[in-house]
């Protein structure tokens, strides 16, 4: 996936004392495993020192004196020493890696938790794909720094104290002429990181720029081409391309610069060695061996130290990817399940929508003040032109979004004293376009409820007329309907999604038909359906159909977000108002043609 | 086979910089041969001070050992900079071919590929290509040469010792060839769980409204947590290979340093070997280990490449929209006539027709209104004139002359199109009205082509007026306000033929009104074809076509396709009433 250019542009600091203490919260319940893994790796690393100075005992004690025995036995240590890092380090790795997973797999499934707790305003304002980046490379680049970033620097630093410990103790003098060496080291890489982090932003920026401009130009490829700019696009991309190779160009000058600098570093404390140490081993100060160890000891000096920076971009990307996410996790729900709900179940399914106004956005209102009552077992349509607010009312009754005045109140209690969960179980959606996951028919039925058995899906299935083809499929409920299911038409899709709330046996049923026309066979099918469907619940419909409407106990007439009219059919019709109007538009037609008008 | 096959692809692009190539290995080489000096002064060294002489040389080998680093990393230096350089350069090209390669790709294309697929192709796939042409190359032909030149040296020294040194180094390539397949496989298998991870959490996130209408979220949860799980069980399966691996290679390569001391020590006391050698010996294996290991890690970058490779070539291979053929007859003075014959039309790849047997001719000059359900073919019908679909030969002419033998670039000049989707860059305003005229576009005009389209008064409130930003660097444009800059920018380029695709479907009618108002000077001059739903818009038209399942189902004037009382009659009579319920 492409990261939104805007969003990734900005790398923050490196280090933020309080994300790392809340990471580290995640450490907690796994400190064993954190301690045990940092035993091992300090051994280790502490271990791994000990192979130059055996090489020295080897020169100075055995080699230069003919001893075999004591030679046989040196390497007799070698062997063992590598066997113990060997054992450690695989210890090491094998403990962290498994804490590592088991952390993300904390992180992952409390981010996908929070995502399922957040309301339907939430979704409408963020993108998907920018989700998806928290639950998948977000936790992935905190990975990185739980498993190879953190705790090994807390070897490198070990190793690095180890060996300061030895070269001291073989020769004092020696050693702080090597450290000598040492704040020439630091500048160099202190200058490089300011000056690689420059020319890294540089890139990223020019990134951005090529991944905003192809995206542009990709969405608009028909306006480039029918307006002949392909040359001029071409010559834009060019330039940004340009600029992305010279942003580049300039950090591998600085990365070609900063490699053979740090050898020469390293050259000048060997020189060093041989000069200054070649004349104490000519005094007899320093054995020949010590000088060998000390030759040795350099190499492994400088390599960690120059490791550090690579430590840095994981932990600065760890630290923006937890900021992200934690960002994330902080978004309250606007929408919860009070914390003592004071009403119980809902019993007979008595709906009323009592002065309710409502807006997406501040300042543009959807519903004014709109007041009905739907009794028990009543079958209620609703009808209003596009935009007339319809399809709102079901989302302010099943709680996607809340009122901003007055009360939706199911059972008499208002909708927010109910557990979330035991109101959305009561209500049962079908919405105009079925959304299928993939899986198999009886999944997408069952949607995970395990109480749900065989014999009762066949059961509503049978209900809502939607066994003949099912059991038409190839492998019949055990079919797999594809991905948002592409291999069933229109009116297989509303079948389902009939046996689906049927399923859940809801006290309250609300539909959206359907718009799309569908075979008149189907059209029947469907009719007969909804018939069973409804029998014994309350309804409300938003109805596209003119049998719905003509079927329906009362109809409620929403314009511009106003209840302007209410009754039955051949009421309306005679007060020739808004119904009145609506019906020649949308319904009429029906009567001759079958096929519901768009 | 057929992933080597892929990186052959390449060559043109690496033969373009071949001097530079050529220069690159040869600083790799000159690295290489420097960094074996060293060892060979630390052997002096070691034997002058076993010997207990010279202590005037001293300074003289310190010298040489900080000399040779500073050569060395003058050629270090250049290699990386050569190389590495030339894979940026190599990079550049590839993606300015890439993108030329989408321009010329047909309108089809873009609808069929998900923005995404196609982005992470120019970028991290490219990216995957770059990293074979540099660190790749580079550390392959380091490798190569170091391995050779270091090896020729330890024989030379004592080849008894180089050989028994050499054995675990052997296993540590065979473990790295080994062991490497299988992390691959199973870095392979947790990409695909991970790949199952992304698609639920996509499904869930795009149906959250179902998930949360039947109180579902914990048997989602359930259902994500059981991928998680899965996820975390191959990882550890990963782990463990890893676990192993690492501390492996270390302990083999410790065990080549093992059999260095022990076997040439005692090479040392039977006198076969200086103290000196035994300690460039040392320094000579330390240099051999890096490239042994290298050898995975290279030939990952390798693979993965290659992979990235095809998914590149698959793009660059397809074919691009049919280049207008050369010479093709070019009108002298357009007169703007469009002709439409028997033309039948299905989308490529598609079973059922979208047109079905149109014939309709617009005299220059005068104006085509095409009205219609939605679905029943008009939008197809007018992308065909400016080629945005190639229409079947001999069917759609202007002036005559069949389009498909017309320069492409020629015809998209001479037709303004406003398609029922605006888009707009990114950009300024003025840019955006500019966006369609070759050289600069004046004042004058600008402001002309602003007051058609009625959308001079809404950039006059705009912060910085013609030079404001549109997009999401600058203001966001209503649906209207867009549809209006789209006519703006059409009629700037002052085209022979104005197509309009139902361009006024989210302005409001007063605007519409005056937009057709000042619309009538430009279209009295110039061919118009008219799309839309609304009576309205299309009653001046001095034809009107109605479509009905891709085809004509009724022609004629406003005048008389209401006394046919027919579907156009009909739709006029729905829209007064539609227009009574919006002021009721």
């Amino acid at each position: 996936m492409v990261p939104s250019p805007h969003e990734e542009q900005v790398l923050g600091k490196a280090y933020d004392a309080r994300l790392m203490r809340r990471l580290l919260g995640y450490i907690r319940p796994y400190r064993k495993s954190a301690v045990l893994a940092l035993l091992f790796i300090l051994a280790a690393s502490a271990l791994s020192v000990v192979p130059p100075y055996l090489t020295k005992v080897a020169i100075d004690r055995y080699i230069q004196t003919g001893d075999l025995a004591g030679l046989n036995l040196v390497a007799g240590a070698y062997v063992l020493t590598l066997a113990a890092v060997f054992v450690l380090s695989f210890g090491q790795t094998w403990v962290m890696n498994v804490m590592g997973q088991k952390i993300m797999y904390d992180l992952r499934r409390q981010i996908f938790r929070h995502l399922q707790s957040l309301e339907a305003a939430f979704f409408d304002k963020t993108p998907v794909g920018r989700l998806m980046t928290r639950v998948t490379s977000d936790v992935d680049a905190l990975n990185e720094l739980f498993t190879s970033g953190v705790i090994s620097v807390f070897g490198d630093v070990c190793t690095l104290a180890g060996i300061v410990v030895i070269l001291f103790l073989l020769n004092f003098k020696l050693a702080l002429a090597i450290f000598s060496v040492l704040p020439l080291l630091f500048l160099v890489t202190f200058v490089f990181k300011l000056k690689i982090r420059d020319s890294f932003r540089r890139v990223r920026t020019a990134i951005a720029r090529i991944n905003a401009f192809l995206q542009e130009n990709l969405t608009g490829a028909a306006a480039v081409q029918l307006f002949n700019q392909e040359e001029r696009q071409f010559k834009k991309f060019r330039a940004i391309n340009e600029e992305h190779m010279q942003a580049n160009l300039q950090s591998i000058f600085y990365y070609a610069l900063f490699y053979p600098i740090l050898e020469l570093i390293g050259a000048i404390a060997v020189a060093l060695i041989v000069w200054y140490g070649g004349l104490k081993v000519f005094e007899g100060a320093l054995t020949l061996g010590a000088l060998v160890a000390f030759i040795q000891y350099s190499d492994r000096f400088f390599r960690p130290i120059s490791d550090l920076s690579e430590k840095y971009t994981i932990l600065q990307s760890a630290m923006a990817a937890s900021e992200r996410i934690f960002k994330l996790l902080d978004t309250q729900p606007a929408i919860a399940s009070p914390a003592a709900p004071t009403a119980g179940c809902v019993e007979r399914g008595a709906v009323e929508f009592r002065n309710v106004s409502f807006g997406y956005a501040p300042g543009d209102p959807v519903l004014h003040d709109v007041s009905f009552e739907v009794r028990e077992g009543e079958k209620i349509a609703i009808v209003g032109a596009t935009g007339a607010g319809k399809s709102t009312l079901i989302g302010l009754l099943s709680r996607f979004y809340d009122v901003q005045h007055g009360s939706v109140r199911v059972d008499g209690a208002d909708v927010r004293e109910y557990n979330l969960q035991e109101l959305r179980r009561s209500i049962g959606i079908v919405l105009q376009d079925v959304f299928l996951f993939s899986g198999s028919v009886a999944e997408n039925l069952r949607l995970g409820n395990p109480e749900v058995s065989d014999e009762l899906l066949a059961r509503a299935a049978a209900t809502v007329h939607a066994d003949s083809f099912i059991e038409k499929l190839e492998h019949g409920f055990e079919t797999e309907v594809g991905e948002r299911g592409a291999t069933l038409s229109v009116g297989q899709k509303q079948l389902l999604a009939f046996a689906r709330a049927l399923v859940h046996n809801p006290r309250i049923l609300i539909l959206d038909e359907a718009t799309s026309s569908i075979d008149t066979e189907t059209e029947i099918l469907i009719r007969r359906a909804l018939e069973q469907l409804m029998a014994g619940r309350t309804a409300i419909i938003i109805a596209h159909r003119l049998s719905t409407i003509q079927n329906a106990d009362r109809i409620i007439v929403l314009h511009k977000g106003r209840v302007r009219e209410s009754g039955r059919h051949q009421e309306l019709l005679a007060r020739r108002g808004i119904y009145w109007k609506l019906y020649q538009l949308q319904y009429k037609d029906q009567l001759l043609g079958g096929a519901p008008a768009s | 086979m057929k992933q080597r096959h892929s990186l052959l692809h390449l060559l043109p692009f690496i033969l373009r910089y071949r001097g530079r190539m050529a220069a690159g290995f040869l600083m790799v080489g000159m690295t290489v041969v420097t960094s074996m000096l060293s060892p060979w002064v630390l052997k002096y060294v070691v034997d002058d001070l076993a010997a207990e002489l010279v202590l005037a040389e001293l300074p003289r080998y310190a010298a040489m050992i900080f000399g040779i680093a500073v050569v060395e990393g003058f050629f270090r230096f250049w290699m990386r900079r050569i190389l590495i350089g030339a894979s940026r350069q190599i990079e550049f090209d590839l993606r300015n071919d890439f993108f030329r390669h989408l321009q010329a790709m047909p309108l089809a294309f873009f609808q069929e590929r998900s923005t995404g697929d196609i982005m992470s192709r120019a970028t991290n796939d490219l990216n995957a290509v770059r990293s074979v042409l540099g660190p790749g190359i580079m550390y392959s032909v380091t490798t190569m040469i170091t391995v050779v030149i270091a090896t020729g040296i330890l024989l030379s020294i004592n080849w008894r010792l180089t050989l028994l040194a050499f054995i675990p180094l052997a296993l540590v390539s065979l473990t790295v060839k080994r062991v490497g397949q299988q992390i691959h496989d199973r870095f392979q298998s947790i990409q695909e769980q991970f790949a199952d991870i992304t698609a639920l959490v996509q499904e869930n996130l795009s149906g959250i409204r179902v998930v949360k209408a039947f109180a579902r979220e914990d048997s989602e949860t359930a259902r994500f947590e059981e991928l998680n799980r899965e996820y975390v069980k191959r990882s550890m399966g990963l782990i463990r290979l890893w676990g192993i691996y690492y501390p492996m290679m270390s302990a083999l390569i410790g065990m080549s340093s093992v059999a260095l001391l022990w076997f040439g020590g005692r090479q040392v006391i039977a006198g076969h070997l200086s103290l000196g050698e035994f300690v460039a010996f040392i320094a000579y294996l330390a240099m051999l280990t890096w490239p042994t290991i290298a050898i995975g890690w290279v030939i990952n970058i390798f693979q993965r490449g290659a992979a990235s490779m095809e998914r590149i070539l698959e793009i660059l291979h397809l074919e691009p929209c049919a280049a207008a053929p050369a010479g093709g007859p070019l009108p002298g003075k357009l007169e703007g006539r469009v002709e439409i014959r028997n033309l039948s039309f299905r989308y490529p790849g598609k079973r059922e027709p979208v047109l079905d047997n149109i014939t309709v001719t617009v005299p220059a000059g005068e104006t085509l209104a095409v009205v219609g359900a939605t679905g029943s073919g008009k939008s197809t019908l007018v992308s065909l004139l400016p080629r945005l679909y190639d229409p079947p030969p001999g069917t759609v002419f202007i002036d005559g002359h069949d389009i498909l033998q017309w320069p492409l670039a020629e015809l998209r000049s001479v037709v303004g199109f406003v398609p029922q989707e605006t888009f707009l860059f990114s950009d300024t305003i003025r840019e955006n009205i500019a966006f369609g005229c070759s050289g600069q576009l004046e004042d004058g005009d600008l402001h002309w082509a602003a007051k058609i389209s009625q959308i001079q008064a809404d950039i006059a409130a705009f912060p910085e007026r013609f030079q404001t930003f549109v997009g999401e660097r600058g203001i966001t444009l209503s649906g209207g306000q867009k549809q209006r800059v789209a006519i703006s920018r059409a009629v700037a380029i002052k085209p022979r033929i104005l197509i309009l695709d139902d361009a006024l479907s989210s302005v409001d009618t007063y605007t519409e009104e005056m937009i057709l108002h000042e619309l009538e000077e430009v279209m009295k001059e110039r061919t118009t074809i008219l799309v839309s739903h609304r009576i309205s818009t299309v009653k001046r038209a001095q034809q009107i076509v109605v479509l009905q399942d891709g085809g004509i189902v009724e022609r004629g004037t406003h005048e008389s396709l209401m006394k046919r009382n027919g579907i156009y009659a009909e739709l006029h009579r729905k829209q007064l009433l539609e227009e009574e319920l919006e002021t009721a």
